[in-house]
């Protein structure tokens, strides 16, 4: 595809730390090239502005691959931009048209506090795994590999769930700031397996109580993060959640 | 002088053994009496602070992220070879240990290579019982396929996330180990000295990236974890935040580092297209099971692919090594697209890429199939570039991807400097001068799971009960200091009116052009001298006139870079006169003055072979080298022949 060249006027949330006041500045960005990334738009900006010793614009980003989990932002009030199934890494200029005005927001969430202009706190998704999203299985203990077959079907449905990169978009994207679709897909993934099953019933409800205790919100059935996820993990993630959650309550005699 | 590998004696397969008998044990109830500081969170650090702490030992671990799962270990693609032989292909321990060395070049340490090998199979098992979905077959049984530099089929994958699964499996055991308090995790934390005293590792400085504050930390050993170096090259595969900076600082304390001249150049990697460019992508060596690469035999052809017949087009690496094709190793398959290029054979508007076509395989085995198992890089691509893969051949040229080269450590992990072990990537011990593909991961959890926690034990309980370092003692103090003084001197300009300032971003691309155009794919003596004379220069320019908006007590990502760059400007000029000194082409180390008659690289055992390990002898010295020689018992240095 040839490479064009776009204007855009950017209206980018500045706050310096989480004591001050944050708003949006208006920046205008020319020469943008259709191939460039939707960081390495902001990487240009950010030159220019360090250039003319302004601060530059902070924002979080790492693999650039789209895998790390670790970039994100609102862009005109969607998680990760316009595209479906892309993280903002993966956004490419193509996608906007010269003289676009761009709003770019960082992802907004109780438990996710915010450290400076688009950088958040995500560490509450890491307090979710915690509470269970794992097998115990110390090094050295575990049998050998082809032990339990698990069928093509389970082990691909496994892995669409354990595609989750953890990039919190799911939260931002969801009016209760809900974090059910990423705790549902380690739930899902694991319950799947053989490998999950001792822990199964635990695992759902010490999950789902931590959630809850971090002040995410409940899941109710709007489907906006199955939109805004970038790895396309499917709302019956959530169905499995709670069908998981129930059964654990129900049969809690069972041990 | 020659360095000890402290190689256990007796028969190959048995080395391992004996030592682990020789460890000295640490009783399980002293066991939390000893800290452990661990830096860096990918597949090699989480698989040994989650390993520690299941042990029992007392774990710090640290990382530049938000969240350990972030570590770039999470971008491997393509797989993890083991000597499971599922395929009942011929596959063992031992020709997965001849593949590794062979692939190497025979410039790895034979002792290493043969314990990955033989710790292969319990990767798999760990990772399967973590609930990694694995690929699988219709019965149930784990999936493989076939990686450059083997004719066996040996690796094991889940899609094109093998490395996002394994990492996250590992990720998964360290929040366990973190949730039961055996490890502590400190994330947005970037090492920035470590502190050796009285001759052993006993503490660390990191930068408390949300604050900017520098924090002390003591330990009775530290691990370094903290990846390659490849984002030297300012353009590479890496993450934004890789780096070489933990690794360095280690260096600068007396730490031994080893070849760093070995840098892998992955063969298939989407092109550059522009300057904007922050980074390269890498397309899985997979892609190289099914995907056929070719140019077309006119230079100057600029036809669509489509339109250019069968007849027109050379299949290179077919033509050139029938029987690997296009599965030869990475260095081999990197210097051939350079070569047909050089010849004006290259395609896009750059002349600088080859193409990957899968029609071929998409009419053999059907759209379907070629979906499932490459579905997502398909995707990836067709995001970055706006071409559809199914449709129209892919694109690709080599980018920096590996680094081979790295801290020196012995048989039992640790560097030269007691106490400090360097596992995974940052260290040099198993890849000799070329990594097999789908051996990074092998390597990263052999070293976590199974290989530091035994020698870790050993080193701890020789130590016996030692008080951990007061971090308020002037080697902390004093440590500090100097890294505050660095701080101010790379805000110097902040404020300043001076006329020229530069971003850090354009040092780093300055330094990465000179290393790629002088220090890339082929090296020879002259390129190597020039880099060598622009190197100091781009320093001091770097330190006049490096312009770092904001403070240091606060969250600076300006400056986090910054002293990345800098570190990196030393660096580089030990990894060139590194290649300088390496008057042999080997693996991934090709020198244009050591070629053979029919245009390949040329080892020179009698004089080179032997790993170079460099020691810092204090600012604006000369470093110095000593050698560890490579003996070979098992395998017989040979040409590589992938013809």
């Amino acid at each position: 595809m040839p490479e064009k060249k776009i204007s855009l006027i950017l209206k980018i949330w500045r706050q310096k730390n989480p004591d001050q006041q944050g708003k949006l500045v208006t920046y205008e960005l020319s020469d943008i090239s259709s191939s460039m990334s939707f960081l390495e738009m902001l990487d240009l900006l950010n030159e220019q502005l360090t250039i003319k010793a302004e601060e530059p614009v902070a924002f979080d980003n790492d693999c650039r691959e789209g895998i790390c989990g670790k970039c994100g932002a609102m862009v005109n009030g969607t998680p990760h931009g316009p595209e479906r199934e892309t993280t903002l890494c993966q956004l490419h200029m193509r996608h906007f048209k010269d003289g676009d005005t761009i709003y770019i927001e960082p992802f907004r969430s109780v438990a996710f506090p915010l450290i400076k202009d688009l950088v958040i706190d995500r560490s509450a998704l890491d307090t979710v795994i915690m509470a269970g999203g794992y097998i115990s299985v110390n090094a050295g203990s575990a049998v050998e590999a082809n032990t339990h077959p698990v069928g093509r079907d389970v082990a691909e449905q496994a892995m669409d769930s354990a595609a989750c990169i953890g990039c919190g978009a799911c939260v931002a994207a969801c009016p209760n700031a809900s974090a059910m679709l990423f705790t549902g897909a380690k739930i899902t993934q694991l319950a799947l397996l053989p490998q999950g099953q001792p822990e199964r019933k635990k695992r759902a409800a010490s999950m789902v109580k931590t959630m809850d205790k971090l002040g995410f919100g409940g899941c109710t059935n709007i489907g906006e993060c199955e939109k805004a996820c970038p790895k396309n993990i499917s709302i019956t993630n959530i169905a499995r959640l709670n069908h998981e959650y129930m059964r654990t309550i129900l049969l809690a005699d069972e041990k | 002088m020659q360095l000890d590998a402290k190689i256990p004696a007796g028969p190959i397969a048995q080395k391992w053994d004996n030592r682990r008998f020789e460890y000295n044990l640490v009783n399980p109830a002293n066991r939390r009496k000893y800290t452990v500081l661990v830096i860096g969170t990918g597949l090699a650090g989480a698989s040994a602070a989650a390993t520690l702490g299941e042990l029992g030992y007392n774990v710090k671990i640290f990382c530049l992220q938000d969240s350990p799962r972030r570590a770039h270990s999470i971008a491997a693609q393509g797989g993890i070879n083991a000597a499971k032989n599922y395929q009942n292909d011929g596959d063992s321990v031992f020709r997965l240990f001849h593949d590794t060395i062979k692939g190497g070049d025979f410039r790895s340490r034979e002792a290493n290579v043969y314990r990955l090998a033989q710790l292969s199979n319990l990767i798999i098992d760990q990772c399967v019982a973590q609930g990694i979905p694995f690929a699988r077959e219709y019965g149930g049984t784990l999936a493989n396929r076939s990686f450059g530099g083997a004719q066996v089929s040996r690796t094991f994958y889940a899609r094109g996330q093998t490395g996002q699964q394994l990492l996250l499996g590992a990720y998964s055991s360290l929040m366990r180990q973190v949730a039961l308090g055996t490890v502590s995790l400190f994330p947005r934390r970037e090492l920035m000295d470590v502190i050796v005293e009285e001759g052993r590792a006993s503490g660390i400085i990191c930068r408390n990236l949300i604050n900017g504050q520098l924090e002390s930390y003591n330990g009775h050993s530290v691990v370094l974890a903290t990846g390659g170096y490849g984002n030297v090259f300012h353009l590479s595969t890496n993450a934004m935040a890789s780096n070489v900076s933990a690794g360095w600082r280690a260096y600068k304390r007396g730490a031994g580092l080893a070849n760093p001249c070995f840098v892998q150049i992955h063969p298939t990697c989407i092109p550059i297209s522009g300057t904007h460019q922050s980074k390269l992508t890498l397309m899985s060596e997979s892609l190289r099971n099914d995907g056929r690469v070719w140019v077309p035999k006119q230079a100057g052809d600029t036809r669509d692919p489509a339109k250019i017949p069968e007849n027109e087009r050379d299949y290179y690496l077919e033509r050139k090594y029938p029987s690997f094709g296009n599965l030869v190793p990475r260095d081999i398959a990197s210097r051939g697209a350079k070569e047909v290029c050089d010849q004006q054979r290259g395609v896009s508007e750059t002349g600088q890429a080859v193409y990957l076509d899968f029609q071929d395989a998409i009419q053999r085995d059907g759209l379907n199939t070629i979906r499932y198992k490459y579905g997502n890089l398909f995707q990836m691509y067709q995001k970055i570039t706006a071409d559809n893969p199914e449709t129209h051949p892919m694109k690709i040229y080599p980018a920096v991807h590996y680094t081979m080269g790295g801290l020196w450590v012995d048989y039992n992990l640790m560097t030269t400097i007691p106490g400090l072990f360097a596992i995974g990537e940052v260290n040099y011990s198993d890849h000799g001068a070329n990594r097999l593909g789908a051996s990074a991961l092998m390597q990263g959890l052999a070293d976590g799971y199974f290989v530091l926690p035994y020698s870790m034990g050993d080193y701890l309980a020789t130590m016996g009960p030692v008080a951990l370092s007061d971090t308020n003692q002037p080697l902390f103090k004093e440590a500090t200091e100097s890294i505050d003084n660095q701080t101010a001197l790379l805000l110097k300009n902040n404020n300043s009116k001076k006329k020229g300032l530069q971003t850090v971003e354009h040092y780093h691309r300055k330094l990465g052009k000179t290393l790629w155009d002088h220090c890339g794919i082929s090296r020879n003596k002259e390129g190597l001298q020039t880099a060598l004379a622009s190197i100091p220069e781009i320093r001091a320019e770097f330190w006049d006139n490096c312009l770092v908006p904001g403070t240091g007590l606060e969250f600076n990502q300006s400056l986090e870079k910054a002293c990345r760059v800098a570190d990196y400007l030393e660096f580089s000029e030990i990894m060139v006169q590194d290649a300088l000194q390496r008057e042999e082409s080997c693996g991934c180390h090709l020198r244009e003055e050591s070629m053979s008659v029919d245009n390949e690289a040329q080892r020179d055992d009698k004089n080179f072979s032997h790993v170079t390990v460099w020691f810092h002898n204090g600012k604006e010295k000369t470093a110095t080298t000593k050698r560890e020689p490579l003996e070979f018992e098992l395998s017989k240095p040979s040409t590589r022949n992938y013809k």
